[in-house]
């Protein structure tokens, strides 16, 4: 018998994903890249929100979601913006040329 | 509530859309592996009760945010990292991963569409919770209208900060001399 899918399940899933995100960072070079694995944490920490909503059967979990995406797509408009910037003085998305302030 | 093996599938589907994103050297390649895990994670919200959440995610994440990544890439033309050939196997390798994630995609939909998983019918209490839009608007706006405020002024200042750091202000000053 299989044993039924509870909230740890969805924990392991986040934390996985949360992992894959960090290491994303950590490694990836390219700025663009590292946006990318920014909201891949942040969808891994509103999946957990949602997973712990439905267990504890508490509605609050899914509104502080709503919260999540908003300032998400909020970081990543801005975050671009900067991107295209400094692209128009690096001609370079590779942050590890952006040392400008190295002196 | 979601059988195992779906959810199995499920998760190992989330994790390889992820594991792609961080590994192929495309960044048009990345932010398409990203909305596959986006939609991924928007079945589970769908299992997990909370059906409006899923289509903000589609809209919001699969729509507005990735789009607005494609868009940078392609402005910029930044999608190949220089010095360095995509994954071995090139298109290809990426041809057969997306169709074997996708298919397994809307197999595992489709199987929790058809057996009613997706509409949550568990006997436990806490299938019962009311999580419509109404009910989650009520929530938003009674325990939480100061942080909704708070947000408001953040895509404020989000917009404006957009404004000032898309603004050309070379090429403007460019233009005038050479226009004086």
């Amino acid at each position: 018998m299989l044993p039924e899918v509870n909230v740890y399940w969805y924990v392991a899933l986040s934390a996985v994903l949360f992992t894959i995100g960090t290491l994303g960072v950590l490694l990836r070079r390219n700025a663009l890249i590292l946006f990318m694995s920014v909201e891949l944490m942040l969808n891994a920490a509103n999946l957990l929100f949602v997973a712990f909503a439905r267990f504890l059967g508490d509605l609050e979990g899914q509104v502080l979601v709503f919260f999540v995406i908003t300032v998400a797509a909020a970081e990543v408009a801005v975050g671009l913006a900067l991107v295209v910037a400094i692209f128009r003085t690096k001609h370079s998305t590779n942050i590890d040329e952006i040392n400008l302030l190295k002196g | 509530m979601i059988h195992p093996i779906a959810f199995v599938i499920l998760a190992a589907i989330a994790v390889a859309a992820a594991l792609g994103m961080l590994l192929s050297r495309n960044a048009v390649h990345s932010a398409l592996y990203l909305v596959l895990n986006f939609v991924t994670i928007a079945v589970f919200y769908l299992v997990l009760n909370a059906p409006f959440i899923a289509m903000v995610q589609i809209t919001v994440y699969a729509g507005a945010i990735v789009v607005l990544f494609l868009f940078v890439i392609m402005l910029l033309g930044a999608e190949r990292l220089r010095g360095q050939s995509d994954v071995r196997g090139g298109e290809r390798f990426h041809q057969i991963a997306a169709i074997i994630l996708s298919l397994g995609l809307i197999g595992t939909l489709a199987y929790l569409l058809l057996t009613g998983s997706a509409a949550s019918s568990g006997t436990e209490a806490v299938a019962t919770l009311d999580s419509s839009p109404q009910a989650l608007g009520r929530t938003l706006f009674q325990s939480y209208v100061f942080p909704f405020e708070v947000t408001g002024i953040l895509l404020l200042a989000s917009i404006a900060g957009v404004v000032i750091f898309g603004h050309n202000r070379r090429r403007e000053r460019g233009d005038n001399a050479s226009g004086s």
